[in-house]
């Protein structure tokens, strides 16, 4: 495509949001927010978690009716507000992160669901088959129409949605967080398919927290900021500093904090990992974890960081493997001899592995000392509870509206504190943090890194995992990267020369041999 | 404070968006643990109106004396099902504890200690259950189907196959006696139920209970020890179907292996699910579960002096059950909305 031809279809707007507001009761949810979207464009929305992102979006699909005054052009055209059917004859289609595919049925059936093809009155396999194999021949992409869905990869039953929503001739394409659940490889599938959908004229609105992707992807990015609309950048001017101001408001100079003494050789060795297996993935893993030290576990996903960890903290059973703690050899069974040793682990999910949605905020913070703290006859000490929680709150500034609220309740970047207080309750000396800033804005990040820089500074261990690289060279001291079960190599940072990202990933794809 | 987001809960100190999910959360939760008292109180009232004799003493003391038995069951149930599970098995326990209650009984000059023989029946069986759901991990819909049928038949062979009698009963001032005109089987269900609660909402393992059925798996990574919660809960959902054996035989002067506790594991369930308790575990009261029990007994007696006939008593207690499961979903979908 020739340069002027491709501003030519840039610059025609398909759809143009105006003065869009939205009020819930008192509460305003959305305040004169105004976006505009180019055919074969990809525009990316970014704001912290809050910020007006998913409520925009559900207005777009219908989900919610503006408040008067507000308006939605497609292709110049006043369109119906607040009414998802005639939304999606417009053509906007939602792909959401929670897939909405029937596993047992095939592709095609799952792209035509509810839409099928029919003829005399019956399902037209052949025809459906048929055409669900032009739409993915569209997209390129390796499966075929007669595939059970269950069949395939989560990354792939994205791509199926994303047929789905052809099959409906959508041209404003949304995507929420698509690559939260996927692997790298299939991550670069779904970019490719997103620069096919481009090449057909067909606008994505692409809704994310990583930067690297929307630095990869966007066209051009529009920020929210407590329910209103904060600018627009060109692809030419994208920044990440410009970025996070834009979206925090305030310049975060200090985003990344290492103010804690990087350990020396002499630094004391605080855990120490020897060939731990558990004779599916993992094989023979050693490393030593110093004490005040912020070790980062690198790698993709899949490499076996995550079932490391769980290893080590005694949540899966080993095949192979010795601990030593302070030098003295440790046997650790399960979480609760690894917590009474003094390691504690953060989950790298939060809602199914981590947090009692339904229980307050108070005891999900205790869970762990209940025991601890109980009065004679097993009894709960509920002050304890009380006092505790009041302290984790102050400490970690926890936004609840009090210590009684369910944590459910809570905005992602508060749940995440609520488990690190817990985690912190059992006074550990040593600290595994599986993706601990994972779905949380940026706001809440920061203070994430600051406690982790304080928990170093106080000579606590902590093995972080990351798939995040900035952060992983923002806030760790050493790098250690996996590659298919084992430790594929070490990256270290000198007084000259800080952490390098093209080594670790060098480690991480196997570019680089040990 | 109110021009804040419905989202803003990350910037705002405390967003109007958190108030009002609180405000929501309270009702709902004010919802869960009273919900069904009004319908009790309106069950009352309505069947008060067709025979003006259901609201006397006599007859109010006949329905509580009739729901002891349920309520005890419950409560062990409403353990269970906090945590997630199920117990079928309680009917049939409560069957052999009966009988082991009054055999023991007619030993010479150790009668009374058929209470604590059905007791320790009941915990026994109870801990069977609990040791193969907690530490071989077969599900307990599984399990006490199983010992649903297999103590039933223990309960049978206890007897022969036969009713077994005690017309001089050493304790039968527990089915049959009072305490400053309260019957005994009152006085034993509210302590269960006072116990139940004192267990369940101020001690440690109470709150391990309900972090177990709220996130099984969270629990295990917290340190708690999961297995052992789970033996608790069956323990207590037999022991408490032992004690409804001894308070059955204490009240019949018999037991009959084949015929004793049928279905009563159903009429539990429905208390504990009538309470409002969650199916899946997690949420849910003790008192929930009385108000439960005495709306089932309250229907049965209710429909008898309104000359309901026996079969539409099955009828209606059937889709009561029903309509309580849906209102079990529609709770559940309201707490996903946050």
């Amino acid at each position: 495509m020739s340069a002027a031809a491709k501003v030519e279809t840039a610059r025609r707007p398909v759809l143009e949001m105006r003065h869009i507001s939205k009020t819930f009761g008192a509460i305003r949810a959305l305040q004169d927010v105004s976006l505009c979207v180019h055919a074969g464009e990809v525009h990316a929305l970014m704001g912290e978690n809050g910020a007006g992102k998913s409520t925009l979006m559900k207005v777009l699909s219908g989900a919610y009716r503006p408040d008067p005054g507000g308006e939605i052009l497609i292709d110049g055209m006043p369109a119906a507000t607040g009414d998802p059917i005639k939304a999606r004859a417009s053509g906007v289609a939602v792909i959401y992160q929670e897939l909405s595919l029937a596993p047992n049925l095939t592709v095609a059936q799952n792209i035509f669901l509810g839409n099928e093809p029919r003829r005399f009155g019956i399902v037209d396999r052949d025809q459906c088959d048929r055409r669900a194999g032009e739409i993915i021949a569209r997209l390129g992409v390796s499966f075929s129409a007669r595939d059970a869905v269950s069949s395939l990869s989560l990354g792939e039953r994205q791509l199926v949605e994303i047929a789905r929503a052809l099959s409906t001739n959508a041209r404003i394409i949304v995507m929420d967080e698509p690559t939260t659940s996927l692997t790298s490889r299939e991550t670069d599938r779904l970019f490719d398919v997103i620069a096919t959908l481009k090449s057909q004229g067909i606008a994505i609105i692409y809704i994310s927290h990583r930067m690297e992707e929307v630095y990869q992807l966007a066209d051009r990015v529009s920020v929210l900021r407590d329910s209103g609309y904060v600018g627009t950048l060109e692809r030419a001017d994208l920044s990440a500093s410009r970025l996070v101001s834009m979206m925090v408001g305030r310049d975060l100079s200090a985003f990344y904090k290492k103010d804690h003494r990087p350990p020396d050789e002499k630094r004391a060795v605080a855990l120490s990992v020897r060939d731990m297996s558990d004779g599916r993935l993992l094989k023979n893993c050693s490393f030593d974890l110093h004490k005040g030290e912020v070790l980062a576990l690198a790698g993709l996903v899949g490499s076996g960081r995550t079932e490391l960890a769980r290893l080590i903290f005694g949540a899966d059973r080993r095949t192979s493997g010795t601990l030593e703690l302070d030098g003295k050899a440790i046997s650790i069974g399960s979480p609760r001899e690894a917590l009474d040793a003094g390691i504690a682990y953060l989950t790298e999910d939060r809602k199914e592995l981590g947090l009692f949605l339904d229980m307050s905020i108070s005891d999900n913070i205790s869970m762990g000392v209940l025991a601890r703290d109980a009065r004679a006859g097993g009894l709960r000490d509920f002050a304890a509870a009380q006092r505790r929680a009041a302290g984790a709150i102050a400490d970690l500034s926890i936004r609840a509206r009090s210590v009684q609220a369910n944590a459910g309740s809570l905005s992602g970047g508060n749940q995440q504190k609520v488990l690190l207080a817990r985690l912190l309750e059992t006074e550990p000396q040593v600290v595994i943090l599986d993706e601990p800033t994972r779905g949380v804005d940026v706001g809440a990040k920061s203070e994430i890194y600051r406690l982790i820089d304080n928990l170093a500074k106080k000579g606590i261990a902590i093995l972080m995992i990351s798939s995040e690289l900035p952060e992983v060279i923002g806030v760790a001291d050493r790098v250690l990267v996996m590659r298919d079960g084992t430790i594929a190599g070490e990256v270290t940072a000198s007084q000259d020369q800080p952490l390098s990202q093209e080594a670790i990933m060098e480690f991480a794809t196997g570019a680089a041999q040990r | 404070m109110t021009d804040k987001s419905i989202e803003t809960g990350a910037i705002g100190t405390t967003s109007a968006g958190e108030q009002a999910a609180g405000r929501s959360q309270r009702l709902r939760t004010a919802f869960a643990a009273l919900g069904m008292l009004p319908i009790l109180i309106l069950l009352a009232a309505g069947f008060q109106f067709l025979n003006p004799r259901f609201l006397t003493e006599t007859n109010l003391l006949i329905v509580t004396q009739q729901s002891s038995i349920n309520i005890v069951l419950a409560a062990g149930m409403t353990f269970v099902i906090l945590t997630g599970g199920i117990d079928l098995s309680v009917g049939s326990i409560l069957a052999a504890s009966a009988m082991v209650a009054v055999m023991v009984s007619l030993v010479p000059d150790w009668g009374l200690l058929g209470v604590p023989a059905a007791i320790l029946v009941g915990l026994g069986f109870g801990l069977i259950n609990g040791l193969l759901i907690a530490y071989i991990k077969l599900p307990p819909f599984i399990v006490t189907l199983g010992s649903l049928t297999a103590v039933r038949g223990v309960a049978r062979l206890l007897g022969q196959d036969t009713t077994v009698f005690n017309s001089d009963l050493p304790f039968d001032f527990i089915g049959n006696g009072s305490l400053f005109g309260i019957p005994w089987l009152v006085i034993i269900a509210l302590s269960v139920v006072v116990l139940s609660w004192l267990v369940l909402k101020r001690t440690v393992l109470g709150t391990w209970i309900y972090a177990v059925g709220g996130n099984a798996e969270a629990a295990r990574l917290t340190g708690i020890k999961v297995p052992l919660v789970l033996l608790f809960v069956y323990g207590v959902s037999g022991l408490l179907a032992g004690l409804g054996g001894a308070m059955s035989a204490a009240r019949l002067y018999a037991a009959n292996g084949l015929q004793l506790g049928q279905s009563y594991e159903l009429d539990a369930i429905a208390a504990v699910i009538l309470g409002g308790t969650s199916f899946v575990g997690g949420v849910g009261s003790i008192w929930g579960t009385l108000i439960g029990g005495l709306i089932i007994a309250v229907l049965s007696n209710g429909l008898i002096l309104a000359g309901v006939s026996d079969i539409w008593q099955y009828i209606i207690k059937g889709l009561v059950i029903i309509v309580a499961v849906a209102l079990d979903r529609y709770r559940l979908q309201a707490g996903a909305r946050t």
